[in-house]
């Protein structure tokens, strides 16, 4: 499977990230190089083969139904770049 | 007092700890000087908590005054700067996070200060744990202690050159996919990455979820089983954590060799090693044979498609766990933004540094519709491949025996350009990762250059002890771990 | 009613449902509505680094209670998956919720139509996910503001099979799926303050068709009246299109209740695209069988089993049983009420069904009150209906009594006693009042006696209002008949 600019482009806008036209052409060759690697995994047959999502086969564990945190409104609103009011402020919504 | 508190191993500042031959205050004291004298240089941290250290160690010469010393009560140690610690400065060593003071700590560093270890700083590391080098560090790279010209491996570089360097008893790093161990290899020092879920991940900032692992990096195999001790465990914050008792690792650590079956897995020695390597791991399996193991050929056939497995699987998953970071809670946001779009875009570009958007891209990529299941899915199918050649060999040997790296340190700078050549320095570490098993990396010689060579071994599930004694008694009856860098 | 003959329309709902536990999905704070901006938010769900989930218990017993209740298949193992997108209120970069193995499928409800026999509507899944915050925009100069008190508030997705043809049958799903979670005390069913909120696929076609038409998402939908209304709006567009020889186009469109119209949300620039994978931090969900054998025995009695049992027990019309069991407050007044009566040793459910679905019902609708707020309690209306029954009261005195009870409220047996409003059966007493009611209409007596019978309904008042109401008017028309002779 080949990579272009065009993929590149909507992957970066999948990802929010601001990528410069002038960066494009790198992250093709660069990305097309490593997908390029993950080729060579076509020649395992795996059609039989449960998928494997997690490191260790554990079961689910729940917690009760109970309320521990408290107020912790000032102490993660002081890490915010901006807040106004009780709330994280940002650039207007244009819904 | 102390001119060179580089020259204990962790185990013995405890025994002079307890004794009260030495003060935490003292020793922490000693590392502090040490560590702003060479960091500079060797930028092994990123934050140094001279304060928090010195109170922690008055602390502790208290308890231990009192007689109600544990092993790690005043050890000066340093953690990677992926463990959140409240109050103290979390960076990943991205920009993104260059002013995150987390309020809340995270449970490996909450259990270590809990036994009363001291925490001297923030070690550097590769941006959110992405690199094999340390050259992707929003601070700088971190040198190689034995040749400042050379990378100390990656992502745990800092740690690692800090404990090789002695600034620090022994640090915590994080092993996604060779993080621990490689570093660890490349320094001359010790790395155990336990079985995925024996150590908790709350509060350790995520790179791949499903593959992250804390542990720690040390001088010796028992000073690695003391730290293991405080931090093995089931903990309720994170659902990933296996319940199951902790064994006392310190207890198991003199089983020894006798009678224990190593597997050699043939596909570790086929190719791309280097010669020096391939010499001195020659000369480890002597010395194993010598002290009772059974050496086994064994072989794990899909050896080979671990790397790209892991580069889909392991992006694909970070490109998810690094979506929050979009400038709005915590951490750094770009200037002025236009809208909410702008917000997200220019924050997460300027935030990020070249490795972690590559991974993003990647990541993103994979599970990108019409992409998902030729590349992610398959890669999780191939993982349950490379999980099953690893139990087929466990049911015939004990542990397995594998290079840690192709080759010593290479150049800073050597790879930055070409990202497949980077990742391939990966090729023997992250098979385990993938399965989810424990492994320690030893030095076991040194190349021509006087660089230093590890090799790995590889155990059961939750089969610590079995490493840490295996690797024990190789240290007993070599010396390759006692030598340090002259710096 | 069909808006073109020639056209079937096809819905589908999707209702999220947010769940009534204490604390939130995924960590402990609490799971409440309306609390300070803000203050109930944790490193957890706000989304901070380094931090993981850790899954509510009883969010997943109310999802099996629910699919149980929608006789839907519980899936031994299901799996939380991540699905990947960008908003300010979604502080981790992604939801969790379940994607291709959720917790409950192959479910069903019977829906009750005015004049037609129930009808089957499939749920095709149930699912657990995590609720997203909410952002501020009016009255704020130059920015938004988020507030992520909501995130984390446990939600169950209820999908059903495009089953429904009108936007009748969409109104009477709501409703039945919301009597249900709300009987299971799963959800509080508010639609005004969406905890109970529904998205409806809309798509028309020719009748035999065998295709679906191309649908459109309606959003925005915050009561039962305006889903009805959306859908016929969005029918009507949609064939107008076809028939102008244009085409629906896939989208979605936000329904505005003031202006009673729909309108195509502005087509993001990019079109989405999730990336669902299975959440990493969260393994596999597996349920033991004996654990929903346990939930099963302990399910109380749904709407459907309760009106069947109205019908059989007490005898109640198709219809009123229906009403009665359509709120799960409804149906507990009523048996709470109909408990008076039958303790007051008179069976008769269908006189309390009577007083309840008729004056109760009649007199809150005229008030827009709820039944919720009735000032009449249960225990007072029971007892009020007890007191026809017992022949202590007529029934017209009762309609007063009543009037005096949900105006000012209290106990039905005061009111009747002091304001002596008791019914007269003393046979004595009427018929002294009888005699005096002849003695003074001689004329009429005549006309009764001369063959003109029906004279008696006048006589019968006369003595009813001599005596205020209060005379048993039964035994006056008895007493009445003898003296005429
Ligand atoms: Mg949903
Ligand atoms: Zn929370």
């Amino acid at each position: 499977m080949s990579i272009n600019a065009d993929t590149v482009k909507h992957v970066a806008n999948l990802a929010r990230l601001n990528i410069p036209e002038a960066e494009v052409g790198s992250y093709v060759d660069q990305l097309s190089q490593i997908l390029g690697l993950m080729d060579q995994l076509n020649s395992l047959p795996t059609d039989d083969i449960e998928p494997m999502s997690h490191a260790v086969d554990i079961l689910m564990p729940a917690r009760e139904d109970e309320v521990v945190n408290g107020d912790n409104r000032e102490a993660l609103l002081a890490c915010a770049p901006d807040s106004e009011q009780s709330h994280f402020r940002v650039p207007k919504i244009i819904e | 007092m102390f001119s060179d508190p580089a020259n204990l191993t962790l185990a013995n500042m405890s025994e002079l700890l307890k004794k009260r031959e030495i003060s935490s205050e003292d020793l922490t004291q000693a590392f502090l000087e040490r560590i702003e004298g060479l960091n500079p240089d060797i930028n092994a941290y990123i934050t140094i908590d001279r304060a928090g250290a010195i109170t922690a160690a008055k602390e502790a010469d208290k308890r231990l005054d009192a007689k109600q010393g544990e092993p790690l009560t005043g050890i000066p140690i340093g953690v990677k700067d992926l463990f959140c610690t409240k109050g103290i400065l979390t960076t990943c060593a991205s920009k993104i996070l260059n002013n995150f003071i987390p309020p809340y700590e995270s449970t490996v560093t909450s259990r270590l200060k809990g036994a009363g270890a001291v925490i001297l700083g923030k070690t550097n590391m590769d941006e959110f744990a992405m690199g094999s080098s340390n050259e992707t560090s929003h601070f700088g790279v971190v040198k190689n202690p034995w040749d400042k010209s050379r990378i100390p491996g990656g992502s745990s570089g800092g740690s690692a050159a800090a404990v090789s360097a002695g600034m620090g008893s022994a640090t915590i790093g994080t092993d996604t996919g060779g993080s621990i161990r490689q570093p660890a290899a490349l320094t001359g020092i010790t790395g155990l990455k336990p079985t995925y879920g024996r150590v908790s991940r709350f509060g350790m900032i995520a790179f791949a979820s499903s593959l992250d692992q804390a542990g720690p990096m040390t001088k010796t195999a028992e000073d690695a089983a003391i730290l293991l001790q405080a931090m093995a465990g089931h903990d309720p914050k994170d659902a990933t954590s296996i319940d199951a008792p902790v064994p006392d690792y310190m207890a198991n650590l003199g089983d020894g060799l006798q009678g224990r079956k190593i597997g050699i897995p043939e596909e570790y020695f086929a190719s791309g090693l280097s010669p020096d390597v391939a010499r001195v791991i020659e000369d480890a399996k002597k010395q194993l044979t010598e002290l009772g193991a059974e050496l086994v050929p064994v072989s794990l056939p899909t050896t080979k498609h671990a790397i790209p497995t892991y580069y889909i699987l392991a992006p694909a998953e970070a490109s998810s766990n690094l979506a929050r970071y979009d400038g709005i809670r915590f951490g750094y946001r770009c200037e002025n933004p236009e809208d909410i779009r702008d917000l997200f875009f220019r924050t997460r570009a300027e935030g990020f540094g070249n490795e972690v958007k590559r991974r993003i891209m990647l990541g993103t990529y994979v599970l990108s519709s019409g992409y998902y299941d030729a590349y992610y899915l398959k890669a999780q199918k191939v993982r349950r491949l490379i999980a099953d050649d690893f139990k087929a060999a466990f049911s015939k040997v004990d542990l397995l025996l594998a290079p840690t790296t192709p080759d010593t340190a290479f150049k800073l700078g050597e790879k930055t350009n070409d990202p497949v050549q980077m990742y391939l320095s990966d090729i023997f570490t992250i098979n385990v990762n993938l399965a989810g098993l424990p492994a320690i990396s030893i030095p076991c010689g040194f190349d021509k250059d006087n660089l230093p060579i590890g090799m790995q071994l590889i155990g059961r599930p939750l089969d610590e002890s079995g490493i840490l004694s295996a690797a024990h008694a190789y240290q007993q009856a070599t010396q390759w771990h006692t030598r340090s860098p002259i710096l | 009613m069909p808006i073109d003959p020639n056209y079937e329309t096809v819905i589908g709902l999707e209702v999220h449902t947010q769940l009534r536990t204490k604390s939130k999905i995924f960590c402990g704070c609490p799971n409440k509505f309306g609390a300070e901006a803000n203050s109930q938010i944790c490193p957890v769900c706000a989304g901070f680094p380094g931090v993981l989930p850790v899954m509510n218990r009883e969010m997943v017993n109310m999802a099996i209670k629910t699919g149980l209740a929608i006789n839907g298949q519980i899936k031994k193992l299901s799996v939380f998956s991540r699905k990947n997108y960008f908003y300010p209120d979604s502080p981790t970069g992604y939801q969790i919720s379940q994607y291709d193995l959720p917790i409950v499928e192959h479910g069903e409800l019977f829906i009750d139509l005015p004049d037609e026999p129930k009808k089957r509507i499939g749920v095709t899944r149930i699912h657990m996910e995590v609720d997203a915050g909410k952002s501020i925009h009016e009255g704020i100069v130059g920015a938004s503001w988020v507030d992520l008190n909501r995130v984390g508030t446990p939600l169950l997705e209820i999908v059903s099979e495009p089953d429904m043809r009108s936007s009748e049958d969409a109104g009477a799903y709501l409703k039945k799926l919301r009597a249900i979670v709300r009987f299971l005390d799963v959800c509080d069913g508010n639609m005004e303050e969406g905890s109970f909120r529904c998205d409806a696929n809309v798509s028309v076609r020719h009748y035999g068709a065998e295709k679906f038409g191309t649908r459109t998402e309606l959003k925005n939908l915050n009561s039962i009246r305006n889903v009805m209304r959306a859908i016929d709006f969005e029918v009507d567009r949609q064939i107008d299109l076809i028939e102008s020889g244009d085409k629906v186009v896939q989208e979605t469109r936000l329904w505005d209740a003031n202006k009673n119209i729909s309108r195509s949300m502005r087509s993001k620039e990019d079109a989405h695209d999730y990336r669902y994978f299975p959440e990493p931090d969260l393994p596999p969900l597996t349920l033991e069988q004996s654990h929903i054998d346990d939930i099963k025995a302990k399910l109380p009695e749904l709407p459907d089993a309760m009106a069947k049992r109205f019908q059989d027990e007490m005898g109640l019309s198709e219809y009123d049983a229906g009403v009665l069991t359509a709120e799960k407050e409804m149906s507990t007044y009523f048996e709470e009420a109909n408990q008076i009566v039958s303790n007051a040793g008179k069976k008769n459910a269908k006189a309390t069904a009577n007083w309840v679905t008729v004056e109760l019902l009649g007199r809150l609708n005229k008030d827009g009150l709820s039944i919720e707020d009735s000032p009449v309690s249960a225990v007072n209306l029971g007892k009020l209906v007890a007191l026809i029954q017992t022949g202590e009261i007529s029934g017209k005195i009762a309609k007063k009594v009543f009037a005096h009870m949900f105006d000012d409220g209290g106990d039905p047996e005061k009111i009747v006693a002091e304001k002596g409003l008791k019914q007269v059966t003393d046979s004595g007493s009427i018929t002294a009042e009888v005699e005096k009611v002849l003695a003074s209409h001689p004329d009429q007596v005549e006309q009764y006696r001369g063959g003109k019978t029906q004279i008696l309904g006048f006589l019968v008042g006369k003595v009813m209002q001599a005596t205020r109401g209060k005379a048993n008017p039964a035994m006056v028309n008895k007493v009445l008949k003898e003296k005429l002779g």
